[in-house]
Parts: C-alpha cells; structure tokens; sequence
C-alpha cells in the first residue's frame, strides 16, 4: 500500500499538502509537525516586489470558517529565494511557490526567478481576492487565465499548476483554459469573496471590508468544484476548501482530486496534514486498497 | 465577566517565560472554530499548572468559561517570545487585561523590588490589585472616575514616579494609547522599555500573518512569533 502520488512530474510522499497561506514557508511549524511527513509545502503568495499587506483588521471569525484580508504580505521573490529557500533545503519535502503577479509579465518574471534548485513547482494565484492590483482578475476571465499561464510556461520548465477562483459563474471554463494553455495541474478553490459585520460598531469586521472565507464552511461548495473541474480536464487537480479531517479529504479524492491540500485546518490543528495522510491510509487499508489512485475519482455519480 | 482558568499542563509550565502565552482551542466543534491566544498569568513550575485570566467577549471565550473543572483542552504553548528579564528596579504599568501577562512578570522578578502602576475605569475594575500584592514592594493605582487611587489615566501619575525613583526598566502592557504615552516617557527618562501587543490571531506561529505590525526599521514584526513582547521603539513611533 502506497500514499505516494505524482502530480504534474512532482513526487509526493503522501496526497496531503499544505494551502498556500495557511503553512508560512513551512519552518514556523516545524516544532509542531515532522514537515518531511507531508506531501508537499506550498508556500505563502510571494510578489515580485515585498508587500506590507492590507491594513487594520485581517481576520474575522465566522460559523465553521474564517474571513482573511491579509493582502498577500511577503518579502518579495528575491528575499525569498536568497534567504528562505536554503532553509528549506534542510527538509525532504516538495516545495511549491505560489505566485501572485499585478501583470502578466510580473507573472513571467516571477517564474525566471524561481526557477531555481530547491523549487519543485509554481502554483500560479490568479484568484487572491484581496489584492486590488491584479489578484481576483486573472482568474475570473479564460483569456487573462490563459494569458498569465502561457506567459509562466514560456518562462520555466518547472510544473505549472494554477489555482482557480470560485468566484466565478463557471469554474469548468477557467480550468480548461487554463489547462489548453499550459498549466500542468489545476488546484481549486481559493477562498469564497465574504463579508462580516460587527453590529455594536455598525462596522465591517474586516480592515478591508471583504475578504476571503475559507474552513468547513465552504467545503461543499469546493467538492462540487472539484467534481465539475475534474470531469472535465485531463490534468491532474488538486482539491482544497475546508478539509479538517481524513473524511473530508477522502471526499474529495473521490469527487476527482488527485490530491488534497489542507488549509484552514493548520491553525486549528498543526499536525493536520499528517494527521489527514495516516487516515487515508488507514481507509485504504481497511479496504484492501494499493494505492490513492484507486479511490481518485470512484464517487459513483451515475443517476 | 472576567475568569481565572488554572490548565495541568507540565511541560509548558517547566519552560514558560512571562509575557509568551497559550493558544487554547475552546471546543470540539467548527463554531467557534479557531484558537484563543491568551496570555499566560501565573505557573506553578513544581505542580506543572498554568494560570490564563481572560475577559468574557465573545462565543469562545464564553464556551471556555462554562467548561466544568476537569475537563481537558487542547493547548499549545508556550508560544512568542517573554519579557527581557535583565532588570534589578523594575516598573510595571498595565491597564485592563494588560495586567495578566505582568503578573507572571511581577512573580518571576520577585524578590527584585517590584514598582506596579496599574490603571482601569473603576475600582471594580481594580481587583487586579489584591492579586499583584505580595509580589510587588509596591502598587499604584489610578481609576478614570477617581474610585480607587489617583483620579486619572496611569500616565498621568507615570512622570510623578519617574521624578522620585531610579527605574531600569519599565514594562507596559494594555491600550495601544496607553503603551505609547508610557513609552514616550520612558525614552524621554532614557529608561529602555518594552510592551506586549495584542491582536487578533489564527495561526499563532507565525505562519498566516493577520497579526503582523509595522517596525520602525520599515521591517514588518508578527506580533505572535516576533513579539507579542517588543522594544518600544522597535514598533512604536515615539
């Protein structure tokens, strides 16, 4: 019996990753959860340029699930290559930058810079609601999907997966162009654009008024996602929104995903994403399973 | 409604330094669904207790209140990084909550002689008082509406401590207001200072940032995992 996946050329140990966002650059939770265990880091949104982030309050609690407005703060592509990066080569783990540029040439020069030893593979955030230059743009029309992507392949060798919005009418169209362009993976959702209200204040709960609503809470509607976008790419795709336990990442390999990211749930609980992998290990060996592909994909939807 | 929750818990109590603190998760369920950062009070290192005292504001705090004794809860800790402890006359000023953190403080630097200068709207709000005495070789108290102690904010009384005693180190912890008023003062006595900051926090490791701050070397500080305890004038514009 094996957990080990491959997506898009990057070998997994496990089907579990971390969501970009939510596991830093994978150091600050190393006193807490053996990092060589999980499938692969994807680290915090990085720019072309370091960025403070958005301004006054940048979370807020909401039934099953939290709203975010960080607004994509980090050191900036070279800080993070140059000072990061060989910190990260002390773990045996894939590490998979998320990219977030203004422009498609931003875009294009973040992936010349990564690509570098120790950089397993780019997820491209065309779907960051919080940003106002760029971010939720890209990936709410095919043709700017389309654009940012063929400007990330014609700039690395390194696997290309994009990250869709599902803040759009229709996620399945994004994810083909996406696909037909280049990129190697799809992974889906990013956070659901929400808002919260303090009613002794009459005031947003959130600096930036919206922001981003990720945890339990969302998870159906990213299952339903996952299961419309995986029937109908070829590409491998990546399943994430609201996994907290091994239930729910079995859910989601069954709707199409070939792998699962955990989000939300690290602050929760920062041994999650191990947690998450021993429990599909254990569902498959309790069924006589070989191997996550087997349940990939299996929900038996015919009528 | 403000409670004292004393946790068994062995190895954050044999390693706890004043001013980190815990991050308690309230229950089982999604709703509330992320931790509580709360600032650790009081540790008894021999028994392996931690004390967290905690204002009632909201659906978590309220769910950790009505637990029954005995019950466990999930805590990580000890987490950030504690007061610098290289004092021999220390000052204490807090205000509200601020003065949990400082009580650890006021107990680690015992026997040292411990000044503590602590505000609040009211004398109810004062019953911090009673809880610092015996650690503390002495305790001032202003009260808004003049209640209890000098009629004022704790920075009004501050320069007139300043004038009489020679302090090392001054520790402030409560309203960003407050902080700063305290912070001013004590660069203007040429008294290094550090203050402790609260905010709102998911991870609590360093790893979401919705708590980060701007220092003023233009750096960006993560109040859980660079503070909550900082150099005054390394976050703040004085």
């Amino acid at each position: 019996m094996t957990l080990a996946v491959e997506i898009a050329g990057i070998k997994m140990k496990t089907p579990v990753m971390t969501a970009s966002g939510t596991f830093g650059s994978g150091p600050e939770y190393a006193d807490f959860v053996d990092l060589n265990k999980i499938g692969a880091i994807v680290v915090k949104g990085t720019t072309l340029t370091p960025r403070d982030g958005n301004k006054g309050r940048r979370i807020a609690e909401t039934p099953a699930g939290m709203l975010n407005c960080i607004g994509l703060e980090n050191p900036g592509v070279d800080e993070f290559v140059s000072r990061i990066l060989p910190g990260l080569a002390a773990y045996d783990v894939p590490i998979i930058v998320n990219i977030a540029g203004a422009t498609t040439d931003e875009f294009a020069e973040l992936a010349r810079r990564l690509s570098v030893p120790g950089v397993a593979g780019l997820e491209l955030n065309i779907s960051c609601p919080n940003v106002k230059e760029g971010g939720i743009a890209f990936g709410t029309d095919c043709m700017s999907a389309a654009a940012v992507v063929t400007a990330v392949r014609k700039n690395t060798v390194l696997p290309v997966i994009t990250k869709l919005s599902p803040n759009v009418t229709d996620i399945v169209s994004i994810a083909r162009a996406a696909e037909d362009a280049g990129s190697d993976a799809v992974s889906l959702i990013n956070t659901l654009l929400g808002m919260s209200i303090d009613i002794h204040r009459w005031r947003p709960e959130l600096g930036n008024v919206v922001g981003g609503l990720s945890g339990p809470a969302i998870k159906p509607v990213a299952l339903r996602m996952v299961w419309q976008v995986a029937r109908a790419v070829k590409c491998p795709v990546i399943g994430l929104g609201g996994i907290m336990t091994a239930e729910d990442a079995i859910e989601f390999l069954l709707a199409g995903a070939s792998a699962v990211a955990v989000g939300t749930a690290n602050f929760v609980n920062p041994r999650a994403s191990v947690e998450i992998a021993e429990g599909i290990q254990d569902y498959l060996v309790e069924r006589g399973l070989k191997s996550v592909r087997d349940i990939v994909g299996r929900v038996n939807d015919s009528i | 409604m403000i409670k004292r929750l004393t946790l068994g818990a062995p190895a954050i109590a044999r390693t706890a330094q004043p001013g980190q603190f815990v991050h308690v998760r309230v229950g089982e369920s999604y709703h509330p669904l992320l931790r509580r950062p709360l600032s650790i009070a009081e540790v008894d290192r021999e028994v392996g207790n931690i004390t967290v005292i905690y204002r009632v504001v909201g659906k978590g705090t309220a769910l950790l209140a009505s637990l029954p004794p005995g019950e466990f809860v999930d805590c990580m800790g000890p987490l950030g990084n504690g007061f610098d402890m290289n004092t021999e006359r220390p000052l204490l000023v807090g205000g509200g909550m601020g003065l949990a953190p400082l009580l650890f403080l006021a107990k680690a630097l015992c026997p040292k002689p411990v000044t503590a200068l602590m505000g609040g709207r009211t004398k109810e709000e004062l019953w911090w008082r009673n809880v610092f005495l015996g650690t503390c070789r002495s305790i001032h108290v202003t009260t808004d509406d003049g209640s209890m102690g000098r009629r004022g904010f704790t920075i009004d009384l501050l320069p007139e401590l300043l004038e009489n005693c020679k302090y090392d180190r001054i520790y402030a912890c409560g309203p960003l207001r407050m902080m700063e008023g305290v912070a001013r003062l004590a660069r203007d006595k040429g008294i290094p200072c550090q203050i402790s900051f609260e905010d709102h926090m998911a991870c609590g490791v360093g790893a979401c940032l919705s708590c980060t701050c701007a220092g003023t070397d233009g750096k960006r500080r993560k109040v859980c995992s660079d503070g909550p305890v900082f150099w005054a004038e390394e976050v703040l514009e004085l």
